[in-house]
């Protein structure tokens, strides 16, 4: 029973990791309809920021609080800003062309953010520095659920909250859904679109930052390819819950995380990465509206 | 070319803010076992020229394209470049086919044999490319798991090998076709998927592959692959490892005459057509009673199958294979071999497969930055140029304006 305890946390650990990721994608999504490639490399930029601010403050000798409060900070500026400018470069040019072409140009900023952390920085795997310490009152449970799995999961409860209020209520937030339902009439009722297209980039690539952090001072490495195979999953456990549905993100990236973690301890580890791709294939192919979606029809 | 102060002061802001942006990843870099930290400030001038100079540069040409669409608007005429332009006018045609077929004949004789081996590389993606191109450049069906198709081709001839002793002669067949029967596998259940969920499956098709050939290490060796691989035969006759590359060679350049033939053929057939339609508009192509379903199988499979043919020669020329040559990046090169040339059009995938595969091996230095250069390949081509280096010419008819004698008549 332990066993299975210790599988389902760690399951809605990794699920919690993937919804702070599978928010960006599928607010995107629900606002330009696009699938944002380069978002599993905004989270590893999200990551690499963390760990450079990090390693570089504690090697100056700052306190472990200040360490954590400036390098998450700082992760959240660089990636929203990262998020922020491919959207300038990379999609808005494009959005009156053909589908195909800010796909393929996702792809390529994808792979040139990738190969400029491997140029800037260095191929090798990275140790990150532990930033959630060990805490005492967890001790009687350790070997069930560790200090950063309960890290994890209440910082993402507290930020999947936040967020949810800010949709709900801000004006922004209210203009992102106004946009998301309909961009030509946004724009008629006078919302900026270009504004609450940026904003929702930003915001995006600040959650991904967060979870970059958060899975690299859990995992304890980083390494510049991390985005990908992040991205792809994140990606799925968007389109599983409904992509451009909030709340079907973070249950699609629930559900696959504890998929991931019971296929993984039951079954074998060797290929958890194809359970993921499989899952992916298989929603796509018979439901693509996925959990929450709405069915898209379209009229000629 | 007028540069006003504002574009100037708009681009010193640009070059400021990428400075701020590349400030953590660019600057500093820390080694958390020795616990240094390096700041290597010259970067940030690096970074401020270049994205300062960048900046400008993409501010002319945008401003150059907006001034030549309004005054191409009038004439709104796609115009052919040189090369094609030489290639249809028949004095020049067959003169410049002469040459440069004898000119790729005497290629390994001129060069070294460590030449002809990097030319058959690029006369791999060429194939390869032509291959993507039908699925991606005339059917408009985004595929990022093309890779898996090469990877087929090559470990079905290095385990038919393996396990039956067939030799490359007779594998090529059979990894074409396994290619292609993978083609239709993957092209039944994405048929309805629309382009970026079918950009998504494809890619995870690929990599489903690639991590299968890495796991089931009792099907495919797993991570260390499959060596000693037998180069192909001619007749039975023994041959130096000279000899070998250079007959690699030109089976190469066979195949590249081949795969041109066909899939010009292909293109300007009516299954072609019904590809450029779905590419253009899915919803009046079923509209105009073409067989969606069979359309885009026969992409997929015809596309897949050149993929599947030269995996199989990959696998002879190396005489290894392992999973990690059929990564995501691979199909990522091929594409921007695709996007680069102009999609749909032959002359210009074979010219950037060219470019793309030749110049990081001869710019050594620059190989380092192969990858990244890539990537923006892909998305400048997108904003700057969508219809690539050499754009596919419409079949156009041109109506002459010349009154018939019936038309007289009729007026009368």
């Amino acid at each position: 029973m332990d066993y299975f305890i210790e599988l389902f946390l760690s399951g809605l650990t990794r699920g919690s990791i993937y919804a702070l990721i599978a928010l960006g994608y599928t607010m995107v999504y629900g606002i330009i309809g696009l699938i944002n490639f380069a978002h599993g490399e905004i989270y590893m930029i999200g990551a690499f920021t963390s760990f450079i601010v990090a390693t570089t403050l504690s090697i100056y000798g700052f306190p472990l609080a200040a360490i954590v409060v400036v390098a998450g900070v700082a992760a959240a500026i660089w990636s929203s800003a990262y998020g922020y400018t491919v959207e300038k470069i990379a999609y808005k040019p494009l959005r009156h062309a053909p589908r195909l072409a800010p796909l393929i140009s996702a792809i390529g900023m994808s792979i040139l953010l990738q190969n400029y952390v491997l140029l800037a920085q260095t191929s090798d795997f990275l140790a990150f520095p532990a930033l959630i310490p060990e805490f005492a009152f967890m001790e009687p449970v350790a070997h069930i659920i560790g200090s950063s799995d309960l890290v994890i999961l209440i910082t993402t409860a507290v930020v999947m909250l936040a967020l949810t209020l800010f949709i709900k209520f801000t004006r922004i937030g209210k203009a992102m859904r106004a946009t998301a339902q309909d961009r030509t009439m946004a724009l008629l009722v006078g919302i900026n679109v270009d504004r609450v297209i940026s904003a929702t980039f930003i915001l995006g690539s600040a959650l991904a930052a967060i979870g970059g952090l958060l899975i690299a001072s859990h995992i304890g490495q980083i390494n510049f390819a991390i985005g990908f195979i992040a991205g792809i999953k994140a990606f799925t456990a968007a389109v599983l819950g409904g992509i451009g549905s909030i709340p079907g993100a973070v249950l699609g990236s629930l559900v696959l995380g504890l998929t991931e973690s019971f296929a993984t301890g039951y079954v074998s580890s060797d290929y958890e990465d194809v359970f993921a791709f499989s899952l992916l294939v298989l929603i796509l192919i018979f439901k693509p509206s996925g959990l929450l979606g709405k069915a898209d029809t379209k009229k000629v | 070319m007028m540069m006003t102060v504002k574009e100037i002061k708009k681009s010193l802001l640009v070059s400021l803010w990428f400075v701020f942006l590349t400030f953590p990843i660019m600057v500093i870099k820390v080694n958390p076992i020795e616990r240094t930290v390096t700041w290597r400030w010259s970067n940030v001038l690096y970074v401020a020229v270049g994205s300062f100079v960048i900046s400008l540069l993409a501010k002319a040409w945008l401003v150059r394209k907006a001034r030549a669409a309004g005054r191409q608007q009038a004439a709104c005429q796609a115009r052919a470049s040189i090369l094609q332009e030489l290639l249809h006018r028949p004095g020049y045609r067959y003169p410049l086919i002469i040459m440069f077929s004898g000119l790729a004949l005497a290629f390994p004789h001129l060069f070294s044999t460590y030449q002809a081996n990097i030319m058959t590389t690029a006369l791999m993606y060429i194939v390869l490319g032509l291959g993507l191109n039908i699925v991606v450049g005339v059917a408009g069906l985004l595929d990022l798991g093309y890779v898996a198709f090469y990877a087929i081709g090559a470990y079905s001839y290095a385990l038919l090998n393996l396990n039956f002793h067939l030799g490359f002669w007779a594998a090529l067949p059979i990894g074409g076709l396994l290619a292609a029967l993978f083609g239709l596998l993957l092209g039944f259940p994405v048929l309805r998927l629309r382009g970026d969920y079918l950009a998504i499956v494809t890619l995870g098709f690929g990599e489903i592959i690639r991590l299968v050939l890495e796991n089931w290490n009792a099907f495919s060796k797993g991570p260390s692959g499959i060596s000693n691989i037998p180069r192909p035969g001619f007749f039975g006759l023994e041959m130096s490892l000279d000899h070998a590359m250079i007959y690699m060679y030109y089976l190469m350049i066979g195949l590249v005459l081949l795969t041109v033939f066909v899939v010009n053929r292909l293109q300007h057939s009516r299954l072609g057509r019904a590809w450029l339609a779905l590419r253009e508009d899915e919803i009046a192509c079923q509209a105009m009673g073409i067989d969606k379903t069979r359309i885009k199988l026969t992409a997929f499979a015809l596309g897949a199958f050149w993929a599947g043919l030269v995996g199989v020669i990959f696998a002879a020329k190396t005489t290894f294979v392992n999973p990690a040559s059929f990564t995501f990046l691979e199909s990522a090169i091929i594409l921007a071999i695709v996007v680069l040339g102009g999609m749909g059009s032959i002359v210009g995938v074979i010219c950037s497969a060219l470019i793309l595969t030749l110049l990081p091996e001869y710019l050594r230095a620059l190989s380092e930055y192969r990858m990244l250069a890539f990537g923006a390949i892909l998305v400048a081509m997108m904003i700057f140029k969508p219809e690539g280096l050499i754009a596919a010419v419409r079949r156009t008819y041109r109506f002459h304006e010349r009154k018939s004698v019936a038309a007289l008549q009729d007026d009368e």
